[in-house]
């Protein structure tokens, strides 16, 4: 168990070593978590940097502060807890805040202290980042005395604009694109080509049914289209952009190190986006049953009962994570506790069999652990949130009516709901855009693709986005995306943007 | 101890001043400030603040999701998205909303003064009526029961009994002695009294359409906000007329149209009298703004209004201020017997309004003389 730390008060200090108990108790597995009570305006700092005591400077900080000053005053909405993926692992008390309030942020951050620790999507983060950021700051700082704040400000504005073009699968990518990438895959492809094209048969008699002339041709041709490919810049589309612009675009140095900044911060950062509604669920979940389970004393009741109802509840047309995360993983450790799973369970029709069905398994427990170490927000929902799940928790799909303006409930079929909330959760919420060419038209222009799924850019943001692409591209930038279900090339040369038709978007394999 | 956000933060509101200084005139004559207004601050929309990503439209299905709740297919969701008061990471989603910043009534006013080229206005004379109140400000030791401090004579006692070591914490006691005793104090302190005076007059007669009193309105707003940053307090007084006038509050002087003739007179006779009754000039800094269309009854009328200006208005007030307000009726005669009869009266300022776009310019004819 790890050590407590003491930089609170006496009492809370108490306090954490007592809901600390719990929490081994129950098996949660964390790094040494230190809390420290700080006071609304530091809170509101810390917020507003991600959960940083220290970032590099930027205005958007400021405005976030603002935000988040101003909505605490006008009493919209307070900040409860606060806490960021580091080993070891800092949580952030509100002083002022009632005992029980107090209890209950421990209770809930020693859940997100165990789900960045175990979950897989935060294995590859920088558990140092505390110091990374403060690194970042400095190196940052030292470019504004060299260049000028305000021509650092400005890329800094040019790059975070682009923050959300990276590529969720790079830390598993075997190698990182770029100059040394394409040479590596050169280095891998040109090793005998004639074998490389065939499936292995070992049976002499069976190869000409297992590599007949046909396969041989398409193989070939492949291999031949690959090489050709190996020529272009990107080879493939590249989803990674940040990563490619450091690679190809004709940064100066320290315009380098500010763009590979803002790229490591928004790696750092993409876990907790994946993982939201599970991140959430596992903490709701826990305190849930430390609270109740252990740390609750009778006259906090009430007020407990009032701040977790807070947390979970639920606008009509506001998904809220805490709720679906905690239900969630309520079903399934309920599911598993009675056996409700496998081809068994799949297969059975009839529904009064189902509906007392409990083979007293008791695997819940175990389940839910395994299922925050393995699985982010898309899988999680994908293959928990089954049609009972959806049915006993009354989701609904809302649209907007033509007609009067107003929001209305259009479905509440379970195909069409799972459909939109793994829409509205894959890539984070964001659209997949791809680098496919450096060299469009031969003239160097950058050449961008949206992989339309159903739903459009927002065209002022992109216009707007387009042009800060050129300003580190320093040549026309175009992307290619699909407007009112026409296909369309933005393309900005500069000094003017400009859209036109697009039938070449299907050269591009994305 | 300044903190790291406070850098960031005012980096931030230095480039909310800068947008709007760079789009003051749009901001002017939109007058989306003026619907915007609280109390100390206005909320201005600046969507060009946000940092621009690719990210999902709103087509199709954008104004749709998921929802959990009772109900059938049909019927109608929604009211107020509920940021659970609990939650920590309320209002994460901020990005969706349009980006809105607000800002200070008196720092509009100094953007407003900085990009005009206003000079800061000299009170006349000492106008700057002062009274006396008295504020609680400190503590001392000794003060009549009634303002005895609690608090302070607590802290005071515990204070005193864990240096002594009598303070046992498991049995809070806390008695305190003679000297513990702690009691409010106050002292007196000079407050600036009103000492200036906006009289609005606005003719309300037929030929005066929304177009125009849209013009008057945020003209007003502006003018108001700048004297407002000028003086500590400040009186406005509403007066509108047609052939025949009256005083009014504020709501009905933007909200009111009458039909029937111009008789300018009737509001400046209004207003002197007024300033006579109400506002001593040797007491108040007096402004004075009327808005019409320029067309006046009569000849004579006319000619009674010089009168009243040349001798009771001009040397009460520190400025008067005639906009005049095109409208497609209106003669715009007025403007020009006024510069014909007063030519080179440096209390008198008169500024012609087109459209909305001249706003601007108006105003600074109105404010720059830093009267």
């Amino acid at each position: 168990m790890p050590p407590v730390s003491w930089s609170t008060t006496p009492e809370l200090a108490e306090l954490q070593e007592e809901i600390q108990g719990y929490a081994s108790g129950y098996g949660l597995d964390f790094f040494t978590t230190i809390f420290e009570v700080i006071d609304y305006r530091q809170i509101c700092e810390i917020a507003a940097y991600g959960g940083f005591p220290v970032r590099y400077p930027h205005w958007r900080f400021g405005m976030e502060y603002d935000r988040l000053i101003k909505s605490y005053s006008y009493g919209l909405s307070k900040i409860y807890e606060l806490v960021i993926n580091t080993d070891p692992c800092y949580a952030y008390l509100l002083d002022g805040n009632r005992w029980v309030d107090q209890k209950l942020v421990m209770a809930h951050v020693y859940g997100h202290c165990d789900f960045f620790k175990n979950n897989s999507y935060f294995s590859q983060t920088n558990r140092k980042m505390i110091d990374g950021m403060a690194n970042h700051a400095v190196r940052l700082r030292r470019h504004m005395d060299r260049v000028g704040v305000n021509r650092v400000e400005e890329f800094i504005d040019v790059c975070a604009s682009l923050d959300n073009l990276i590529d969720p699968w790079c830390k598993y990518r075997e190698s990182l694109p770029g100059p040394e990438a394409a040479a590596a895959a050169a280095d891998g492809a040109d090793d005998s080509e004639e074998n490389l094209a065939k499936l292995k048969s070992g049976k002499n008699y069976l190869e000409s049914y297992i590599n007949p002339p046909e396969f041989l041709e398409s193989q070939r041709k492949k291999t031949e289209d690959e090489a050709a490919r190996m020529k272009r810049i990107p080879p493939h589309p590249e989803r990674d952009i940040l990563a490619f612009l450091l690679a190809h675009a004709p940064l100066e140095q320290w315009e380098v190190d500010v763009l590979s900044i803002i790229r490591e911060e928004a790696y750092y950062f993409l876990p907790q986006m994946q993982t939201k509604i599970m991140n959430e669920g596992w903490a709701t979940y826990w305190h849930s049953k430390i609270m109740t389970a252990k740390a609750l004393k009778d006259d906090e009741i009430v007020d407990y009962a009032d701040v977790a109802s807070g947390v979970t509840s639920m606008g009509p047309t506001q998904l809220n994570p805490y709720k679906i995360g905690v239900e969630l993983f309520r079903d399934i450790e309920d599911r598993w506790n009675k056996g409700q799973f496998g081809p068994e369970w799949e297969n059975c029709a009839r529904l009064d069999e189902k509906e007392s069905w409990d083979k007293q398994l008791g695997l819940g427990r175990d389940r839910i652990f395994e299922v925050r170490k393995l699985y982010n927000d898309v899988n999680f929902i994908d293959e928990f949130f089954t049609e009972d799940f959806c049915r006993r928790q009354k989701f609904f799909m809302f649209a907007k009516n033509r007609r009067s303006g107003d929001l209305q409930i259009a479905s509440r079929e379970f195909a069409e709901i799972k459909q939109k909330m793994l829409h509205q959760l894959t890539n984070a919420g964001q659209p997949f855009i791809f680098a496919v060419d450096a060299n469009y038209m031969n003239r160097g222009e950058l050449l961008l693709a949206h992989r339309h799924e159903g739903v459009d850019l927002k065209l002022n943001y992109a216009r707007e986005t387009l042009k800060n692409v050129e300003k580190v591209w320093r040549r026309p930038v175009s992307i290619l995306t699909v407007i009112d279900d026409k296909p369309k090339r933005i393309r900005f040369d500069g000094r003017e943007i400009g859209m036109s038709d697009e039938t070449a978007a299907a050269d591009y394999v994305l | 101890m300044i903190a790291r956000i406070d850098n960031d933060h005012r980096r931030f509101r230095d480039i909310v001043r800068g947008r709007i200084r760079e789009n003051l005139r749009k901001y002017v004559s939109r007058g989306d400030m003026v619907a915007r207004k609280g109390k100390d601050s206005v909320t201005i929309p600046m969507p060009q603040i946000d940092i621009p990503r690719f990210i999902y439209g709103d087509n199709e299905d954008g104004e749709g999701g998921v929802g959990q709740g009772e109900g059938e297919v049909g019927d109608k969701v929604g009211g107020d998205p509920q940021d659970g008061s609990g939650s920590g990471k309320a209002g994460e989603d901020a990005g969706d909303k349009e980006v809105e910043v607000e800002v200070s009534l008196e720092e509009l006013a100094e953007i407003l003064g900085e990009e005009l080229g206003l000079p800061r206005i000299e009170p006349r004379g000492d106008k700057n009526l002062e009274t006396v109140r008295d504020k609680y400000t400190g503590l001392r030791t000794t003060g009549p029961e009634s303002l005895r401090s609690f608090k302070a004579t607590f802290q005071r006692a515990l204070k005193r009994q864990i240096a002594s070591g009598t303070y046992d914490s498991g049995k809070p006691m806390i008695v305190p002695v003679r000297e513990d005793r702690r009691y409010r104090s106050w002292s007196e302190q000079p407050k600036p009294e009103s000492s200036a005076v906006i009289i609005y007059m606005m003719d309300v007669s037929g030929s005066m359409g929304d177009e125009q009193k849209e013009i008057v309105r945020i003209e007003s707003f502006w003018i108001d906000t700048w004297l407002r940053s000028q003086y500590k307090g400040i009186e406005s007084r509403y007066i509108i007329h047609d052939a025949t006038a009256r005083e009014v509050d504020r709501d009905t002087f933007f909200s009111t149209r009458e039909s029937g003739g111009t008789m300018i007179s009737s509001a400046y006779r209004l207003c002197s009298e007024l300033i006579e009754e109400q506002y001593d000039a040797d007491n108040w800094n007096i402004y004075a703004f009327h808005f019409s269309d320029g067309d006046n009854w009569s000849v004579d009328d006319t000619s009674t209004c010089l009168k009243i200006m040349r001798e009771t208005l001009f040397p009460q007030v520190n400025q008067f201020g005639y906009g005049q307000v095109e409208s497609p009726y209106g003669s715009g005669q007025f403007v020009k017997d006024l510069r014909g009869a007063f030519g080179e009266e440096e209390k008198l300022v008169c500024s012609e309004v087109k459209a909305k776009d001249d706003i601007m310019d108006s105003i600074r004819e109105f404010l720059k003389g830093g009267r």
